[in-house]
């Protein structure tokens, strides 16, 4: 499923016209990542919840050509699945 | 401050003038869509933010790292999330 098909599920079960099913999965997304940016946590429960984890440079290797480049610090979002998620997935 | 479901609510109710029990029922219902997608096996791309993927895991040995105990891990499903380009880059230019 991708983001217009979300948009179009939504719709259908919620009644709600494209535009405005459209408007909702927009701020939904968009708040998650504006939180991610600011370094606060998301977390909704049932489904998971969002951090964003630091990690420190380190000298790494191409491993085609053997040369040693430096890798910069860096940023990256983690999710921990929610228990309820979880769950079901596995069922 | 964690941003949590209720803080989505009250955004998705700044945003779209809709009543706040139907704010709260569309999110639901949103979450809901994901959670039964991914249920199902079906991952779910949203551009420009990232990928909820169902992973299916082998079985294995695996071991309890505070008693050291073997254990078997038996095959099971797990969901993973990547990141997008544009949402890794945002993060990374525009945190302070």
């Amino acid at each position: 499923m991708n983001k217009s098909q979300l948009i179009e599920a939504l719709a259908k079960d919620q009644g709600l016209t494209i535009k405005k099913a459209e408007m909702v999965i927009n701020t939904i997304f968009g708040s998650v990542e504006e939180s991610l940016i600011k370094g606060d946590r998301v977390e909704i429960r049932g489904f998971g919840s969002f951090k964003v984890k630091d990690y420190d440079g380190y000298q790494g290797r191409n491993p085609k050509t053997g040369e040693i480049i430096e890798v910069g610090r860096k940023k990256l979002p983690f999710f921990k699945v929610g228990k309820e998620l979880k769950e079901r997935v596995d069922n | 401050m964690a941003l949590t479901k209720e803080r989505i609510i009250n955004q998705v109710y700044e945003k779209t003038q809709m009543p706040k029990s139907r704010c709260r029922e569309v999110v639901e219902s949103v979450f809901e869509i994901i959670k039964s997608t991914l249920e199902s096996g079906e991952d779910l791309l949203i551009s420009g933010f990232g990928k909820f993927m169902v992973k299916h895991k082998r079985q294995r040995r695996g071991r309890n790292p505070q008693t050291n105990e073997d254990l078997q891990l038996r095959a099971r499903k797990v969901v993973v999330f990547k990141t997008s380009g544009v949402l890794r880059a945002n993060i990374n230019n525009n945190a302070g």
